[in-house]
């Protein structure tokens, strides 16, 4: 079989969880265990930890599903006036036709729109804008165009260490290489400059660096990044020659005081033609995080800044070989960028339940943080935003050993006795990459707040114990 | 008279063919056109053009400045990619369909898309169950409405407890719902008359496109003379030549039988495997069945004999079988692979690696935009099998609206149900109104002298053989473009109808075609045909005449 597909990892649904899977099967079947229940913290999966949908979508996109309801009286009229413009711009009339490639014209436009007000009325070019399932897809596609090359030539992408593991199997399966660049976990997961060079020459010596990821606010390590940081990013890409990949899914999950989500479309139109005409920037957004948490509609867009016609036209083309993205998935980013306005119907509902999601988001952030800390070996950085908690913990030196003698990673070795006793499934920091000698886990911050709370606990409980059985 | 018309016609050609063709020099101003996908021939000259344009440009600017990414350093795969399906010709068709919205006048009143199987855009309509199952799980406060069947709500239910949350927004495990998984498996169970199905070999798909995808790329390895060799039919789908080529797999080209109906010959593909053999290593068999573009239904005996013939290769067999429920011809039937690999005896069904690939999208039901879709695979190596699942599992899952309406069509009203009596009127108005446009499109195109329509058994498309006068043929050389491409634009421009040039698909040297949909509404078809016919004369006259 095909070799790459072999160096392929993605541990956010990688061992730990296909074991955290056995074991429910087992409760089901009655089996005896310390715990009555796996909770799955591995994954950033809203609904599934209990979150509810925004209504206002869900009755939108039940409108466009069986357009007789446009007839109850039970639906407001806002949910009835998306419908039908959405409707309008769809094939026969029917979400069940295939769209356009690049998406359902009358949503890129509403795209575009949100993205023009969020940064501050900076133009947004509808035929920048791709529909995507989910932003993987978008991200994926974007990685297929760059990888050329062979031997020290080949393309080399550069992506953080923690990263999201998309982007470590998108480059194995691509056969592309991957570049590492450390974030600094003293100074809570920012980006150093030096780092994004020192990363980048040494590299040059065996492949060709030509793509900055940047995942923003963080993946697993929840930063957000300071706009001074976002600046000096596009300057090194700007010098560097680097195509700069902006991965902004959580944008709408800020949760620390004194931080604020700068897109990095915005910081580049505001530095200057010298860098808004140059640097070549694709953004990524998703359906699946913020306070909709809609990750079943694989819905998501990417904007794509100064791509050079000719390989736009190919990006159009091999877009066209899938024919489209799911068109609930487009009607529901449709919804996302242009959501009730003040004076609609639906808009107090609308900002009441968003309001709650992201308030109860920040106070889990922030719980989380603070519970962490308090226990010794474990040092958790503030959650600013995104939806997990990447803390570091400290291993003893005898668990370490007798994990290396199994051929397991420590921190894999910690995750699967934690999940084993305690029925907490988390991700094993080597899934995301980490500097050596250093583990740790990452954990949503989803479950309600009860629940969190005696995760929390019980996560105390375990380090503890873990830690005096190898001392 | 004819002179005229024809050199305008021509210039009608050379001005469409402006945005598409690499013969026009851009400017040394660096304006770069919008590009339509070329062909992959063109590539070098418009990559040169546009290059030096840009270097011209910059130039005049004081300083050179190169893009990372530009046509010399893309991925030189995805340069390879073709898809016809959607490609210069629809973009083209795109263009009138605009300009005609501002108000521009053409020799016709409306651009009729019968390019595409996309059924509802034709206006075709959804089953009335399917939405009102996918409305409720998507918004269930909707159960406490009268408005909706029990059985309906039931569905519904049943669907949302295999969700997390019981949302329809959570992430699905990568296989898929296992309810959805489930049924599937007892679905397959019931068409093929009780050969077991095992739900863990199910894997729903973001449509049957990502399955085939999916299936390939964990298929293709080695290099050079052992570069994994993909058979595919020709006249094939574009998916499979475009996958193909975007992983650089080698494509293994078997001909259909077009004066047999489009039948499947084991002499081409014994010729076909051993041809290949010198440049790649074969390891898979496509087949489409029903064929698309050609709409045939294989005969058991043919599938037994495919079946026999990857046994003896030791092929990987990929069977696409997305227009199962779409089968006209009286005297046909869909076999499935999987059956008739069990009827042949446990040394072929417990050996033979087989994936069987469906979709939402065809059928009855026409729900392209849900990307909804499923495969069997059995036999599947198991350390393989799990190689396979690793690699779903990084794009999370297909989406689950799609799941929802995978799990109804194999699922459906059952007769003592509520819903069955609407149910079963709109599949029956469905199915009835394509079998009556496959008969009608063949004949009326059979009567067309230059025309020649093999029948229609089953699928949604035509693909009959046009006659092309030499004098077209050359011109179209001339212009850079394949002869049933001129053919289609001239087409396009005329009358504005939309169809896809056999080239696009892949034929016999020195055959040209194109494929139609069946898919407008009985009274456009008939409109469409005749104006095809009436076309596809005038052409015949023109290129006569012309010395």
């Amino acid at each position: 079989m095909n070799a790459n597909v072999k160096k392929v990892d993605y541990a956010v649904r990688g061992p730990i969880v296909q074991r955290a899977v056995q074991i429910e099967k087992e409760l089901k079947e009655g089996v005896k265990k310390p715990f009555e229940e796996v909770i799955k913290a591995n994954i950033g999966d809203a609904h599934a930890m209990g979150q509810r949908p925004i209504t206002f979508f869900r009755q939108v996109m039940a409108l466009c599903t069986y357009p007789e309801l446009l007839d109850d009286n039970k639906f407001p009229e806002d949910t009835k006036n998306r419908a039908r413009r959405i409707l309008q711009s769809c094939g026969g009339n029917s979400i069940g036709a295939y769209t356009t490639s690049q998406g359902i014209d009358c949503v890129r436009h509403d795209v575009a729109n949100y993205i023009q007000r969020r940064d501050g009325g900076i133009p947004s070019d509808p035929d920048n804008i791709y529909l995507t399932t989910g932003a993987s897809d978008g991200i994926v596609t974007i990685l297929k165009l760059l990888t050329a090359g062979e031997g020290r030539t080949r393309t080399g992408v550069m992506i953080s260490i923690p990263q999201y593991p998309l982007y470590s199997a998108s480059i194995a399966e691509l056969g592309a290489v991957q570049v590492s660049y450390y974030l600094n976990e003293e100074k809570c997961w920012s980006l150093d400059i030096s780092e994004l060079q020192r990363a980048l020459q040494a590299a040059r010596e065996h492949c060709n660096p030509r793509v900055l990821c940047i995942i923003n606010p963080g993946n697993p390590t929840g930063q957000v990044q300071s706009r001074q940081c976002i600046e000096d990013v596009i300057r090194f890409a700007a010098k560097e020659n680097l195509f700069l990949m902006a991965d902004e899914v959580y944008q709408d999950n800020v949760y620390a005081e004194g931080c604020k989500f700068h897109s990095f479309k915005k910081v580049l139109f505001e530095m200057g033609p010298e860098y808004s005409s140059k640097v070549e920037l694709a953004s990524f957004h998703s359906t699946s995080k913020c306070y909709m948490g809609e990750c079943g509609f694989r819905g998501g867009y990417m904007e794509v800044i100064n791509m050079d016609a000719d390989v736009k036209a190919q990006l159009t083309k091999l877009v066209s070989v899938r024919l489209c993205p799911p068109a609930p998935g487009q009607a529901l980013m449709d919804l996302v960028v242009n959501s009730p306005q003040p004076g609609e119907p639906s808009y107090q509902t609308f900002m009441k339940e968003r309001t709650a999601v992201l308030s109860a988001l920040a106070e889990k952030a922030k719980l989380t943080e603070e519970i962490l800390n308090t226990v010794p070996g474990i040092s958790c950085n503030p959650v600013q935003g995104a939806m997990y908690s990447f803390p570091r913990i400290t291993l003893p030196e005898r668990a370490i050993n007798e994990a290396k003698a199994k051929g397991q990673a420590p921190d894999m070795f910690y995750c699967m006795k934690l999940l084993e006793e305690t029925g907490i499934c988390l991700v094993p920091g080597s899934g995301f990459g980490q500097r050596e000698g250093t583990y740790h886990f990452r954990m949503t911050i989803l479950p309600p707040t009860d629940k969190l709370k005696i995760m929390l606990n019980k996560l105390k409980e375990f380090h503890q114990k873990f830690t005096q059985q190898y001392s | 008279m004819y002179r005229l018309q024809s050199l305008a016609a021509r210039s009608l050609i050379a001005g469409a063919l402006d945005q598409c063709s690499p013969l026009t020099l851009t400017s040394l101003t660096g304006v770069r056109h919008k590009s339509q996908g070329p062909s992959v021939e063109k590539y070098g000259q418009m990559r040169f053009i546009t290059a030096e344009a840009k270097v011209a440009a910059e130039r005049l600017n004081g300083k050179i400045r190169e893009k990372t990414l530009t046509m010399e350093t893309l991925n030189p795969q995805v340069k390879a990619v073709e898809y016809a399906v959607r490609g210069p010709i629809v973009i083209k068709a795109g263009e009138i369909e605009r300009y005609l919205e501002e108000g521009g006048t053409k020799p016709f009143s409306e651009v009729i898309k019968a390019n595409i199987g996309d059924a509802h855009a034709m206006g075709q309509q959804p089953i009335t169950f399917l939405r009102q199952v996918v409305a409720l799980c998507t918004f269930p406060e909707l159960m406490d409405s009268p408005s909706f069947p029990e059985d309906v709500k039931w569905r519904a239910r049943r669907i949302l407890q295999g969700c997390g949350g019981h949302s329809l927004g959570s992430y699905s495990a990568s296989p898929g719902v296992e309810c959805i998984r489930k049924d599937i498996a007892s679905y397959i169970e019931q068409r093929d008359e009780g050969v077991p199905a095992d739900w863990e070999n199910i894997y729903l798909t973001t449509g049957a496109s990502d399955g085939i995808m999916t299936i390939l790329r964990l298929l293709v390895s080695g290099k050079d003379s052992s570069r994994t060799g993909v058979m595919i039919p020709i006249p094939q789908y574009p998916l499979y030549s475009a996958a193909i080529s975007e992983m650089d797999a080698v494509q293994v080209n078997y001909y259909l039988d077009e004066d047999n109906c489009w039948a499947l010959d084991i002499n081409e593909l014994h010729r076909a495997y051993q041809a290949a053999k010198q440049r790649c290593q074969p390891r898979v068999i496509c087949i489409i069945n029903p064929g698309n573009p050609t709409g045939q239904v294989q005969s058991k005996k043919c599938i037994e004999e495919v079946l026999h013939f990857a046994y003896e290769e030791n092929l990987f067999v990929m069977s696409d079988e997305v227009y199962q429920d779409n089968v006209y011809a009286p005297d046909c039937q869909f076999h499935s692979f999987k059956k008739v690999l069990y009827e042949m005896g446990p040394e072929y069904f417990n050996s033979v690696e087989l994936a069987s690939f469906h979709s939402t999208s065809k059928g009855y039901t026409g729900e392209c935009g849900f990307r909804g879709g499923y495969m069997e695979v059995i036999n599947m190596d198991p350390e393989v099998k799990a190689q396979l699942v690793k690699l779903l599992s990084v794009r999370l899952c297909p989406p689950l609206a799609g799941q929802a309406a995978m799990d109804v069509i194999v699922n459906p009203p059952q007769p003592d149900e509520l819903s069955f009596k609407q149910f079963h009127q709109e599949k029956s108005s469905v199915l009835g109104a394509l079998a009556e446009k496959a008969k009608l499109t063949e004949q009326i195109l059979n009567a067309v002298p230059g025309i020649k329509c093999n029948p229609v058994q089953g699928a949604m498309y035509a693909f009959p053989q046009i006659f092309i006068p030499p004098k077209a043929v050359e011109e179209a050389k001339a212009l850079g473009m394949q002869p049933d491409m001129l053919y289609c634009l001239r087409l396009l421009e005329e009358t504005g109808i939309c169809v896809v040039p056999g080239s696009g698909f892949g034929q016999k040297d020195g055959t040209y075609h194109f494929r139609m949909t069946i898919l407008p509404s009985t009274e456009k078809l008939k409109v469409l045909l005749g104006k095809v016919r009436d076309f596809h004369i005038s052409f015949l006259k023109e290129y006569s005449a012309l010395e």
